[in-house]
């Protein structure tokens, strides 16, 4: 593991975050957080609940503009790009930045091929012509709609549900909805895929199975990983790099054997002497 | 199938708590009779006079009572009762119908309980229905089924519908085709298919807005109101040919689409139908203050009819010109023109239908019901909402635009007053009814909603009752209307049909409680 880990520090830094402030009125959900994530490597946001890592995952995926701040995403093939400077729903499409909500939000009266397809839905509008070639049967965009659901197919058997391809996506179990969030959000071909809780509600085997798949999309797929997460067995098995947040303030930074020796962040997590050391968090 | 008695039937009939229930359907019934049924305004000689009709408000009254009666003896398994006095009542009733209708008997016609005979009828059909469910309930133990089991038996309803559509669609199109040429279709009738077809063809467009991307919009007519005064001003300033008028007339309505698609980009639901609704009104006010530009409330008269490929419909053309009965050597007859525009719309329609099956295949129309589904999910997969949006609002307000020009062109004289809130209410209940993005729902929703009404034209005054009526039963039996029941638009065993069996629709009927 540590071997492993070593070469792929080698690995190109993706994202940058700089000084990132978000503040909702007078609340200051993020105050001043820094971090960046590499390349192939899964980057952990960790912290109790109100930290504030939700937030950081809205305003990298442009939901919410940024008070101040810089987030550099350094694109492998288009170079540096300014995510606090784009629209909303470019992120996704040019800067190739994906995420999956905490409450999955899959279309769920449309089948779980078609989830698969819409997420390819800007090369599939060029592909049409924006609608005109593809009204009049184009044969170019038959073959990119052909394609792009034999992409959707790949990613069906990766995620085991080539069965279930023509059901409703809200008829899934709730774990496959968990996977096909996933799978959807890598079908836009994204170099930083960011994962709100998707251990969240999922049972040990299902569990495994996700860490499976997270490992995967890390090896082979080189894409960065930004994951938030609660249950510490999926945090420590599979993260290379752990970010700890509370009350909005990064607390710690580093690889998890240093993480989980931090003593600010075993503060944070069991509240341990926070009544005797108030001088060491005033705001509080 | 296990015949006779269920544990229900063990079980005591309560019956002093259903005779409570009934009194108070029986109350409710009289409160909304006697405002409804008790007092009607006649023309006498010499002014107007107010006939009191008590009775039928007793006839009401009791039908409420002694109905929820036997509604309560069902749900409780006393099918007997019901069966040996709901039957034989129900046929006195026809019995007592077919003497007053056919014999002309006036004591028959005395004993029937309302005074309209679709009524009666209706009632006598319901009785029958009554009974007949209580025989059927001899046998089967129980009817009841819970929301969820009918609304999965209705989309197994509507998704065998749609199956038979594959079917049903062309032969009810065969039967579009040659419907002008059966024998006993008169004008009358061809004007109610011109009605019918028009509105199957707004409730199409209309379904590309609502049904595919979700936007509920209240504001229809707006855009029909855009298309028509499009071609009435185009063609009575310029002289332009419908044809020339009609693609110009959906462009201009398609803009309208877009002016309004702006402002509401950030707006749902709710909201989203309030700003639709008062878009509506703004067009029609505009359009009736704007006295200079529109003629205001006096309307616009003398559009000009179209013309079948530049041969008009006129008994006796200008100098030089053809007229169409002239060109093809028949004898004039007005109702060659009904024909035509009768064909006109219905081409207009087939092509708003093939449109819409096509585009919801395509990235645009998948991108609408993802719209329709998670507007958030969509943003983080990189679809950009507001052009969605807007092309939704656009393509939906150019088949309204078109409707409209027909409808110019159809009447010769529109003004503001047929551009009311209520054709934006018939229309979304068309498609509501028929079910939100069903194509073949929407003609039965036009065929219900338009039809029905045009059949039973003496009960006009009930019509707004009846429609309320119909959209609470709907809301209660089938809140996705009739016929919802979609069809993905990619199916993975159609693209590379592996080894394995394909998905059998046997397998999932089997399930099925009956």
């Amino acid at each position: 593991m540590s071997q492993d880990a070593q070469t792929r520090n080698d690995s190109q830094i993706l994202l940058t975050v700089e000084h990132l402030v978000m503040r909702f009125g007078g609340l200051m959900a993020i105050d001043d957080v820094s971090f960046s994530a590499r390349q192939g490597h899964i980057t952990a946001i960790i912290g109790p609940n109100g930290a504030g890592k939700t937030t950081v995952f809205n305003c990298l995926t442009g939901f919410y503009k940024p008070t101040s701040g810089r987030l550099t995403l350094q694109h492998p093939q288009l170079g540096p790009m300014l995510l606090e400077r784009m629209e909303g729903y470019q992120i996704p499409q040019k800067a190739g930045v994906a995420r999956t909500f905490q409450n999955i939000r899959l279309f769920p009266h449309m089948s779980v091929l078609e989830n698969l397809v819409v997420a390819q839905h800007n090369q599939l509008m060029r592909a049409s012509g924006f609608t005109v070639l593809g009204l009049l049967g184009a044969r170019g965009y038959i073959r990119a709609e052909h394609q792009a659901v034999e992409f959707a197919r790949y990613w069906l058997e990766r995620i085991n549900l080539v069965d279930m391809a023509d059901m409703n996506a809200g008829n899934l179990p709730y774990g496959a909805q968990r996977r096909l969030e996933i799978a959807r959000a890598m079908c836009i071909k994204p170099v930083l895929l960011c994962l709100d809780e998707p251990a969240a509600g999922l049972n040990p085997r299902e569990s495994a199975d996700l860490n499976q798949l997270l490992l995967r999309i890390r090896d082979e797929d080189r894409v960065g990983v930004l994951l938030i997460e609660h249950d510490m067995t999926v945090v420590m098995e599979i993260s290379d790099h752990l970010v700890v947040l509370d009350y909005g303030r990064k607390i710690s930074d580093g690889d998890p054997e240093q993480v989980r020796r931090d003593p600010e962040v075993i503060r944070a997590y069991l509240g341990e002497e926070e009544d005797q050391t108030p001088d060491t968090e005033p705001m509080h | 199938m296990t015949p006779g008695t269920s544990n229900s039937s063990v079980r005591p009939f309560d019956l002093p708590a259903a005779l409570k229930e009934s009194a108070l359907i029986a109350a409710m019934v009289l409160v909304l009779a006697i405002g409804l049924l008790g007092f009607k305004i006649e023309d006498v000689t010499g002014g107007l006079a107010i006939l009191t009709r008590f009775g039928q408000v007793a006839v009401a009254t009791g039908i409420g009572f002694f109905g929820r009666l036997a509604l309560i003896a069902l749900r409780e398994g006393r099918t007997l009762p019901v069966v040996f006095t709901a039957g034989p009542l129900g046929l006195v009733l026809v019995a007592l119908l077919i003497t007053a209708q056919l014999g002309g008997s006036a004591t028959a016609a005395g004993w029937l309980p309302f005074g309209s005979v679709v009524v009666d009828w209706l009632l006598a059909i319901l009785i029958l229905i009554l009974a007949l469910r209580a025989l059927l309930g001899i046998w089967r133990t129980s009817t009841h089924l819970s929301l969820e089991e009918r609304d999965a038996a209705m989309d197994r309803f509507g998704a065998r519908v749609q199956r038979v559509a594959l079917i049903l669609g062309p032969l009810l199109l065969g039967f579009a085709v040659i419907m002008p040429f059966l024998p006993g279709v008169d004008r009358r009738i061809l004007d109610i298919g011109i009605l019918v077809i028009t509105y199957i063809m707004l409730g199409w467009g209309l379904n590309i807005v609502v049904g595919l991307a979700g936007l509920l919009d209240l504001g229809y007519v707006a855009f029909y109101a855009v298309g028509a005064y499009s071609y009435a001003l185009l063609a009575t300033h310029f002289g332009l040919s419908f044809w020339i008028c009609l693609p110009l007339a959906g462009i201009m309505a398609a803009f309208a689409g877009i002016l309004l698609g702006f402002p509401v980009l950030r707006l749902r639901g709710d909201y989203l139908a309030i700003v639709t609704l008062g878009f509506g009104e703004m067009v029609r006010i505009v359009l009736l203050n704007w006295y200079d530009f529109t003629n205001g409330p006096d309307g616009i008269s003398g559009i000009p009819r179209p013309s079948f490929f530049g041969l008009p419909f006129t008994r006796n053309p200008g100098e030089g010109v053809t007229a169409f009965h002239q060109f093809f050597g028949l004898e004039y007859s007005p109702i060659d023109r009904i024909m035509f525009l009768y064909y006109v719309i219905l081409v207009m329609a087939l092509i708003t239908n093939l449109f819409t099956l096509r585009i919801r295949k395509l990235p645009i129309g998948r991108g609408w019901e993802a719209l329709r589904e998670d507007e958030t999910a969509c943003r983080s997969l990189g679809i950009n909402p507001r052009n969605t949006k807007l092309t939704a609002f656009a393509i939906g307000a150019m088949f309204g635009g078109f409707g409209g020009s027909f409808f110019a062109t159809r009447q010769g004289f529109i003004s503001p007053e047929s551009f009311t809130f209520i054709e934006s209410a018939i229309i979304l209940a068309i498609v509501v009814l028929g079910g939100m993005g069903s194509q073949i729902g929407v003609i039965f929703g036009a065929l219900i909603l338009i039809g029905l009404p045009e059949v039973f034209r003496e009960l006009s005054q009930y019509r707004m009752l009846a429609f309320g009526a119909a959209m609470v039963i709907i809301m209660i039996w089938r809140p996705r209307g009739l016929l919802a029941h979609r069809d993905p638009t990619l199916r993975l065993s159609d693209h590379d049909p592996p080894g394995d069996p394909p998905d059998n629709p046997q397998v999932a009927a089997a399930g099925e409680p009956r």
